[in-house]
């Protein structure tokens, strides 16, 4: 579904993010990807959305080359890709409502779904009290759940969370990884970045253990290990 | 379904706009500045174009005839000189008129009117008054009187006297500071229009720049360019309406305060002199309101709406 061939990046400030990274990633499959911080994991990320673009290689969304596509195809593609971001990236003049309607607006839903989808999905996330308010009314742990809410309201193929426990405590931490976890199980193909060895543990399932940019391990039923 | 986005558009930019609370209020007050400078153009333009043609309709010719000249010939030549096509008005005078415009000015004063019955007869030549329909032909119909001046039986011509001499050196200068002062207007005009656009432009530029995150996010969670920057335009769009509905009620309020504030600065005296400056200005914005809505609406909706159209470009391309 997902395919990295050889993909490189190097920052115009010489910086090599990537060098040769080569996987791929199949439907339902739930991937988490572990480094250290620096090693290339939002940048594998920022790849995938078409938000940056490779020195060097390939990336392919199903059969489609991500960085030759037109700049509809990009908005479809990342209608498809529903995307967590570290900085959790709410647009802070809008309610949480309106933080998700607008992802279902985008995508072109009817008023009907979107009033019946986004507080069944905010329940889902259990920040359904706090409909009405807006992100900076809302703690690190419960915005970070807006941004799954977010990513998953259009039912995307694909969920990429990158470094979301990142900025969280390890209860809101485990209530993260036990709604991607959910996710996956309907279905959805989830990539998953973190350094933190908790959350490698509690996800099971395939690994790929990235360092200074290369590919060190992928395993099918990895551990943390560096 | 374009419907639907439309509607979702504009709604966005609406709640866009009342949320951005302070922002909306400064981009309202620059615009509306703007806009003012255009409105006070507009009228500058008015006051001077009137003030223009009442000078020039106080400059004239005046062509006086000899004593002895036929009255016929007299209106001959004057139905001649009213078809020359630089003559805008030519008003014959004929001397029993001459006389009576002289008796009812001076009515009152017994010594004048004593001197004029001594005299025994009519003393005021018969004239012709002539208006250009613009100041700078008074030289040629001058020239043409000269040449023309027909002559009685006797061989005599029947001009005695034109007074373009006399007027010469103002009809001149008007001719030349005329055009310059209206070429000086648009120079004026024209580089206040850049300063107001450009300084619009960059409050409407820091409004997008602040909201350039929200903007690539948008763009990351995959919607459309025209679903991004629609709001932004239509929030454009509401402050070039507010601020053109502002400025219309202060110039209104500006021209019917001038009325008032021209006639205590002038003094009764000089305003009955210059009547026509008193109320140039609302009479100005009443007959020309349609057009001065139009004007003024369309440079804000414009101004708003395209400065956030193109400033929301930059931020587009993620």
């Amino acid at each position: 579904m997902i395919y990295y061939d050889k993909v490189s990046k190097t920052y115009p400030d010489e910086t090599v993010a990537l060098t040769d990274v080569s996987f791929s990633v199949e439907p339902k499959e739930f991937v988490t990807i572990v480094g250290p911080s620096g090693a290339g994991k939002t940048t594998l990320m920022k790849l995938l959305i078409a938000e940056d673009r490779p020195t060097g290689g390939t990336i392919s969304f199903e059969s489609a080359n991500v960085h030759k596509m037109n700049r509809r195809d990009i908005g479809k593609l990342r209608r498809r890709i529903g995307t967590v971001f570290q900085d959790y990236r709410l647009i802070p003049t809008k309610t949480i409502y309106e933080n998700i309607a607008f992802a279902m607006e985008a995508a072109g839903r009817t008023d009907a779904e979107i009033a019946a989808d986004v507080p069944h999905v905010l329940e889902l996330v259990d920040i359904g009290h706090k409909i009405w308010n807006f992100p900076k009314e809302l703690s690190g742990g419960e915005r970070q759940r807006v941004a799954i809410a977010r990513a998953i309201v259009t039912q995307p193929d694909v969920v990429i969370a990158d470094e979301p426990t990142g900025n969280l405590d390890p209860t809101n931490t485990a209530e993260i990884v036990r709604i991607l976890k959910k996710i996956n199980q309907l279905g959805t193909t989830v990539l998953l970045t973190t350094h933190n060895k908790g959350v490698v543990d509690t996800v099971g399932g395939r690994v790929i253990t990235i360092e200074k940019g290369k590919v060190i391990k992928d395993d099918k039923n990895g551990k943390y290990i560096l | 379904m374009i419907l639907t986005s439309f509607k979702r558009i504009i709604k966005t930019g609406f709640v866009d706009f009342w949320r951005n609370g302070f922002l909306s209020f400064a981009a309202i007050v620059v615009i509306t500045l703007a806009l003012l400078s255009v409105g006070g153009l507009i009228f500058a333009g008015a006051f001077g174009r009137t003030l223009l043609k009442e000078v020039k309709s106080q400059v004239d010719i005046n062509v006086y005839f000899s004593l002895q000249a036929p009255e016929s010939l007299i209106i001959a030549f004057s139905n001649e000189v009213k078809k020359l096509p630089e003559v805008s008005v030519a008003t014959y005078v004929s001397r029993d008129q001459a006389l009576a415009l002289f008796k009812a000015k001076w009515q009152n004063n017994a010594l004048i009117m004593q001197g004029l019955d001594e005299l025994g007869s009519n003393p005021f030549p018969a004239s012709i008054n002539i208006k250009a329909k613009e100041p700078g032909q008074y030289g040629g119909i001058a020239n043409y009187l000269e040449k023309k001046n027909p002559t009685d039986d006797n061989g005599t011509p029947i001009i005695e006297k034109i007074n373009y001499e006399e007027n010469k050196l103002i009809i001149d200068r008007l001719g030349r500071i005329i055009p310059t002062v209206e070429q000086g207007g648009l120079i004026v005009a024209i580089i206040l229009a850049i300063v107001a656009i450009i300084v619009v432009f960059n409050t409407i530029r820091l409004i997008t720049y602040t909201a350039r995150d929200e903007i690539s996010v948008m763009k990351l969670v995959g919607a459309s360019n025209v679903f991004v920057r629609g709001p932004l335009v239509v929030s454009g769009i509401i402050y070039g309406v507010i601020s053109g509905v502002i400025t219309l009620v202060l110039l209104a309020v500006f021209a019917y305060w001038s009325d008032t504030a021209i006639l205590r600065l002038a003094g009764v005296d000089v305003a009955q002199n210059f009547s026509f400056a008193i109320d140039v200005f609302s009479s100005y914005f009443t007959t020309n309101l349609g057009q001065l809505f139009g004007i003024i609406m369309g440079t804000g909706v414009i101004l708003g709406g395209v400065s956030s159209y193109v400033a929301a470009r930059r931020y587009l391309h993620v």
